[in-house]
């Protein structure tokens, strides 16, 4: 059974005393604990079960690389699933429950997956759930769905918070081992800006737990000065509990920090995201060892040897009184070593190597640890934890030598350097085969804008396992990084390290070479996805043989943790079932984050009121307060309606149309574009914008203007305005304006960069009220100030002057068909203005109007709506706006491409009015059905709806719509499809439904 | 993530501040010229692997228009170079042909 | 006029670093010939500032230059004196290609005062923010969280920083979050 020892563990306060509950049972550990290191103290080694087959699993490592300890974490609004019990740090009040069981942890139902496996191979679903078609959506799929998934999605709010932060540095370290602090320290004295970032909550990496000599001292005490000696530098910054995600273009890195997972009581962000831009960039992220392939070396207490002796070490935690360390190098025999000092008992050392000669095998005899060099596990014995394995010779098929009954197995294959964040970026990889790993390829560095490279590694991630190698690559890693980033200041020696001389490595990717179907169909590659040998060895037969194909067919390394301990063992199992060598076989692509961040993270603070922009008018304060019942137009919230106690949207929207065409209606257009163009070449400049002539706009009036993009397309709409005789000010729609500003821009900086023309956007300087009804003139005669009358302001002509106490600009212009009114005050006296219309235009039955009515009122007048008349396909023509299309002009914006045969073909959708028989309001959007079916077996079409609305003025619905020659064709009827199935038969008719000769707003 | 130099302002300007704008040194035709000019320059663009041209905008910044020389494939920006000219200048192409030799792009080599 | 009012009424976040709405602040959007030695003139004349070099700011009290792209400058005077101060410039520049707008009721100005302000920015913007790089009379124009955005350093523990006046609820309550949130401790 797995426990906690008397006298080890480094990271844990024994005083201090942390209770827990795991799937509902009370535990305790003690500060510094993991998540995983308490639970294995409380000898819970079943931590979960695998995804496919349901099979019992315990923790194999003790960090990152972690595929088995998943956990529901916290409840409510702090619940969180899929957390990795190695990494999660322990605290009062933690609750876990287990994951991917049913119905319980202990006994799970699914489990009998196993007993099917041999039915459950790789690319099970794409076989199985092929055939029948039928069965799809009603068989397949909520089968699948049950089955999907690990943890289950959160149902609560979450509680905390989250930020993001950009920071620029010279030098960005990835990992705080010595190979990181060394590379800290060349840097740092050299006088870079240094940002050094270490995902676990303490730094030294491995060193801490194998303790090898550095400048003369035990490594622990030489990491404890170094970091001191790194603190007191103003120019390194130094991050624990802090991720290297993601290493991407121009030296840009993301980093995951995690700032209260170990407190979550604690004030603050939970998360920070950091935006790091860096000159260079150090990966020291040190390597991850790799499991042997054995006949269930999944079971509960088979761990790596390396994960073992910190769980010991750092924890005082024992996985077992007896441990058979197996292997095919000499690291793991630190393992035997460091249990058999602890009072352990190593029954056998398990040696895949025929001979074996160093320092490690020396200490580990003199211990008089039993070595048994040429064997290997057939198979480890046990049900939901380890019993004892049995012996037989590498070389052979897997007969039986010897059983030894044991409590944990403690594996080592070799290690792989962890070159996940080099290669995010294009870094390439080459194949050691003396060390049996990919190492970074130094001559093919990720490079940056300037072409040179941008990312260097270092230490162990560099393939060095020597502790000499490690700091000395560390530091040169740094001061060259610094050097890169512009800081050659001449700085301290490099540290020296030394560890005990070891002997070669030698691969073994199945254990025993020659291992039966029987062995391999039970020896795991991927723990998460419950991917054996034989499922890659299948996926090659049946000819997935590129790695990328293999590894989505089998799912190896497609799991949460990314095959950190799986995709080396797969490939080579690949490459060999392909007789290839494996670097011809390749790795798979590493894609960031390294290992999963929170969602949270990523979206910062961006949520609730901080989601998006909202954007605000002076009056929309007024508005909101007033019964406002807002729609979204682009970052804006307009009113859709103003509501009044008791009334419905359609209620609402009905009144304030009659009422503005008998009485006055105000309406806050402040969202309208307005752009300032100035210049001697301004008049030329429009004449290319519009379509129309603005050139001989004269000052003092108002023009309609059209502008279509290069392509001929009607891009937006709006009335110019003659300010004086080098200045316009030129309308768009409410979503036009950055567009607008930013296209006059772009022709006027890229194209006639010779023209004299300054554009201004002062949409917002603004506040834009449109005064509307028959009684509009009565409201401004009230309220006093400039002569508003038909003679003194005839229809579109503006003036500027007092209206009340308020500056203004006042355009007679209408959007409505009435006599309106549109003032521009500053956007500071905006809301003040809104209200004294308001108080002054009571006697008139003064209204406010929201955009619904706008809306109904420009269709009752045939007006075109930008985005309802036009989606980027339809040019003015289809719109019968040919009279805005100046035959005057050589040249504008659109006028070539109208020239092109389908902008002239006679049969496209033009605009006509549309009016149901039976009066009721047309589906928007909906087609006009024509005879026979297209060649995908639709029903043809002959036209759309592109407005439509019920018209209180007429007390029916119209419509307007786009139909094939449909100008040509008034009073014919047409058929339009309802979202029902059934149609509605409508006539075509002049869009123009009210006030045809424009008298009204002409008074 | 690409940082590109804006030349107006002397910001080195992060990608989420700039807004791309495709190809540049498109030659505008307009009323009078052929089918085949007008849909080269409305719709026919390059699309190298390598060395390329395109236009930038400091949107969040200055507002100005840049145009960029930079390779598709690595991502080494050769420079940028305000927007008033017609032709890639003569100390970007000198860059280009230093590490792209023989490269060429639409006209230009 | 004695009816107007800023964008948020001069609302205020306080905390270790405060987040306060400045109020109504006189800005005049120019655009010319920024080489033109009478437009340097009379810039300086209307704020009493000297003419700014590429990416900077001079601003002293409510009066300051702004440098906002090779040719465009940000006037900013107290909000009363603007109409002045157009007249000014339109007399100076009379006859030549220039453009001056009244931009004041389109911004707002907002301040982040204390310790970590650096930092409060740095959470929004991808500018460095880094004291060796980003110091007083430096002026950037970029983006805070989703919206375009400009700031200046008055001192060493105070930003002005200046935004669109539709946004200007956002902006503040960003600032606000991020202010709220702490202090990171890097710079």
């Amino acid at each position: 059974m797995s426990t906690r020892l008397a006298n080890q563990g480094r990271l844990i306060n024994k005083n201090k005393a942390v209770s827990f509950t795991f799937n509902g049972k009370h535990m305790r550990g003690f500060e510094g604990d993991t998540l995983a290191s308490a639970l294995l103290a409380n000898d819970q080694m079943l931590v979960g079960r695998s995804f496919k087959y349901h099979r019992p699993r315990g923790v194999v490592a003790a960090g990152a690389e972690e595929p088995n300890g998943l956990v529901n974490l916290g409840k409510g609004a702090t619940f969180e699933p899929n957390q990795r019990i190695t990494t999660t740090e322990l605290f009062e009040g933690l609750t876990a429950t287990s994951q991917n069981h049913w119905p319980s942890l202990e006994f799970d139902v699914g489990a009998i997956n196993t007993y099917l496996s041999r039915f459950l191979p790789a690319g099970f679903y794409y076989k199985m759930f092929m055939y029948p078609q039928a069965f799809w959506k009603h068989v397949y799929e909520p089968v699948i769905r049950q089955s999907a998934g690990l943890g289950k999605a959160p149902k609560d709010r979450d509680r905390d918070t989250y930020e993001h932060f950009n920071c620029h540095v010279d030098v960005l370290i990835v990992g705080g081992g010595i190979a990181g602090l060394a590379a800290a320290q060349a840097a740092g004295a050299r006088g870079a800006r240094v940002l050094l970032v270490e995902q676990t909550a303490d730094w030294g990496g491995r060193a801490a737990v194998d303790t090898p000599q550095i400048d003369g001292v035990a490594a622990p005490e030489w990491i404890k000065t170094t970091v001191e000696a790194l603190e007191k530098m103003p120019n390194v910054d130094m991050r624990l509990r802090c991720m290297g995600a993601g290493i991407y273009d121009h030296g840009y890195a993301l980093a995951y920090e995690r700032l209260t997972d170990h407190a979550p009581d604690s004030d603050g962000p939970r998360h920070r995201l950091w935006r790091i831009r860096a000159k260079q960039i150090v990966t020291a992220t040190g390597a991850i060892e790799r499991p042997l392939s054995f006949a269930a070396n999944d079971l509960p207490g088979v761990l790596l040897a390396s994960a073992v002796r910190d769980y010991v070490v750092n924890f005082g935690v024992s996985l077992g009184d007896r441990t058979v360390v197996v292997t095919n190098n000499d690291d793991a025999y630190r393992t035997a070593i460091i249990l058999k000092q602890a009072g352990l008992d190593i029954p056998v050392i398990v040696d895949a190597r025929a001979e074996v000669e160093g320092e490690l095998i020396d200490q580990a005899r003199d211990l008089g640890i039993r070595i048994e060099l040429g064997k290997g596990i057939a198979k480890v014995k046990g049900g939901k934890r380890v019993t004892g394995v049995a012996l037989c010779a590498q070389a052979g098929e897997g007969a039986v030598l010897e059983e030894i009954d044991c409590d944990c197995v403690a594996m080592s294959g070799g290690w792989s350097p962890v070159v996940h964040l080099w290669s995010h970026c294009g870094g390439k990889l080459i194949w050691d085969a003396d060390q049996a790993m990919f190492r970074p390829d130094p001559e093919r560095a990720p490079t940056s804008h300037d072409g040179q490279p941008f990312v260097a590694t270092a230490g162990t991630a560099n393939g060095h396992l020597y502790t000499a190698e490690v700091v000395s690559d560390g530091w040169a890693a740094g001061r060259a990084a610094a050097k890169a980033a512009g800081h050659t200041k001449r700085g301290a020696q490099a540290p020296m390290g030394h560890d005990a001389a070891e002997g070669p490595m030698s691969p073994v990717w199945l254990m025993p070479q020659g291992a039966g179907h029987a062995l391999r169909s039970k020896a795991w590659l991927d723990f998460q996805n419950d991917v054996k040998v034989s499922d890659v060895q299948l996926a090659a037969q049946e000819g997935f043989e590129s790695v990328e194909h293999a590894k989505r067919y089998t799912t190896l390394g497609m799991a949460t943790d990314q095959g950190k301990l799986s995709n080396i063992n797969g490939l080579a199992i690949l490459s060999q079932s392909l007789n290839a060598d494996i670097p011809n076989v390749g790795t798979t692509t590493f894609r960031p984050p390294y290992t999963p961040i929170s969602m949270a993270s990523i979206a910062g603070v961006a949520r609730d009121e901080l989601f998006q922009p909202i954007r605000k008018t002076p009056v929309s304060d007024w508005s909101n307060a007033n019964g406002a019942d807002n729609e979204p137009v682009g970052q804006w919230r307009r009113p859709y309606a103003y509501l009044r106690a008791g009334e419905s949207v359609h209620d609402a929207v009905n009144r304030e149309v009659t009422n503005t065409r008998e009485n006055l209606g105000l309406l806050d257009a402040s969202t309208l574009g307005k752009l300032i163009v100035k210049g001697p070449d301004a008049g030329k400049f429009l004449d290319m914008m519009y379509t129309n002539l603005m050139s001989t706009l004269p000052v003092g009036k108002c023009r309609y203007g059209l502008m279509c993009s290069e392509n001929g397309f009607l891009m937006d709409d709006g009335v110019v305005v003659r300010m004086a005789e080098d200045t316009w000010l030129c309308h768009t729609t409410t979503g036009g304006a950055e567009r607008i500003h930013a296209h006059m821009e772009d022709w006027l900086q890229c194209e006639w960069w010779d023209w004299k023309v300054y554009v201004a956007n002062v949409t917002e300087q603004y506040a834009q009220i449109a005064v509307v009804g028959p009684k509009a003139r009565k409201l401004l005669r009230k309220m006093g100030g400039m002569d508003v009358s038909a003679e003194a302001l005839p229809f579109m002509q503006w003036a500027s002057g007092k209206i009340g106490e308020f500056d203004a600009r006042v355009f007679r212009i209408s959007f409505s068909g009435e006599l309106s009114y549109e003032i521009a005050v500053p956007a500071g006296q905006g809301r003040a203005f809104w209200e004294a219309l308001m108080a002054a235009g009571e006697e008139f039955g003064v209204m406010p109007y929201g955009t619904e009515a706008l809306h109904i009122m420009r269709a009752e007048k045939g007006f075109i709506m930008i985005g309802d008349e036009t989606d980027g396909t339809v040019i003015p023509q289809d719109l019968n706006l040919q009279w805005a299309l100046s035959k005057k002009k050589e040249d504008y914006l659109g006028k070539r491409a109208h020239e092109r045969s389908h902008m002239a073909d006679p049969n496209r959708w033009k605009l006509v009015g549309l009016e149901t028989e039976d009066g009721s309001v047309l589906p928007d959007g909906a087609y006009a059905i024509a005879a026979g079916e297209n060649d995908n077996g639709q029903r043809n079409t002959q036209g759309r709806v592109t407005s439509t609305y019920y018209s209180p003025t007429l007390e029916k619905g119209i419509a307007m719509g786009l139909v094939h020659k449909g100008p040509d064709r008034m009073g014919e009827v047409l058929e339009f499809n309802k979202v029902d199935g059934t149609t509605v038969r409508a006539k075509i008719v002049d869009p123009v439904f009210y006030d045809k000769e424009g008298e009204k707003q002409n008074v | 993530m690409l940082t590109l130099h804006c030349p107006y302002c002397g910001v080195d300007a992060d990608e989420t501040d700039l807004h791309a704008g495709g190809q540049a040194h498109l030659k505008r035709f307009g009323p009078g010229s052929s089918d085949e000019e007008f849909e080269d320059y409305l719709f026919m663009r390059e699309n190298p692997k390598g060395v390329h041209f395109e236009r930038w905008r400091h949107v969040y910044g200055c507002g100005k228009w840049f145009l960029a020389a930079r390779c598709t494939n690595t991502l080494e920006v050769f420079g940028t170079y305000p927007a008033q000219t017609l032709e890639p200048p003569k100390d970007i192409r000198d860059k280009i042909a230093g590490t792209r030799p023989g490269w060429s792009w639409g006209i230009f080599k | 006029m004695s009816n107007a009012v800023s964008a948020l009424q001069g609302k205020l976040a306080p905390g270790e670093v405060t987040i306060r709405e400045a109020g109504l602040r006189g800005m005049i959007v120019l655009r010319g010939d920024l080489t033109d030695k009478k437009l340097r003139a009379v810039c300086s004349g209307v704020t009493g500032v000297d003419y700014p070099g590429q990416g900077q700011a001079n601003c002293v009290g409510e009066k300051g230059l702004c440098w906002m792209s090779p040719d465009e400058l940000l006037v900013l005077v107290p909000y009363a004196e603007v109409a002045e101060a157009i007249a000014l410039i339109d007399k100076a520049l009379k006859g030549t290609h220039y453009l001056a707008e009244n931009v004041s009721d389109a911004r707002a100005l907002i301040l982040v005062e204390g310790t970590y302000g650096r930092e409060v920015i740095a959470k929004l913007a991808p500018a460095d923010l880094h004291p060796d790089s980003f110091k007083p009379g430096d002026f950037r124009r970029t983006r805070l969280g989703q919206v375009a955005a400009a700031f200046w350093m008055r001192d060493e523990d105070t930003f002005e920083v200046i935004c669109f006046r539709s946004v200007a609820e956002y902006t503040f309550n960003l600032l606000a979050a991020s202010a709220k949130a702490g202090a990171v401790g890097h710079f």
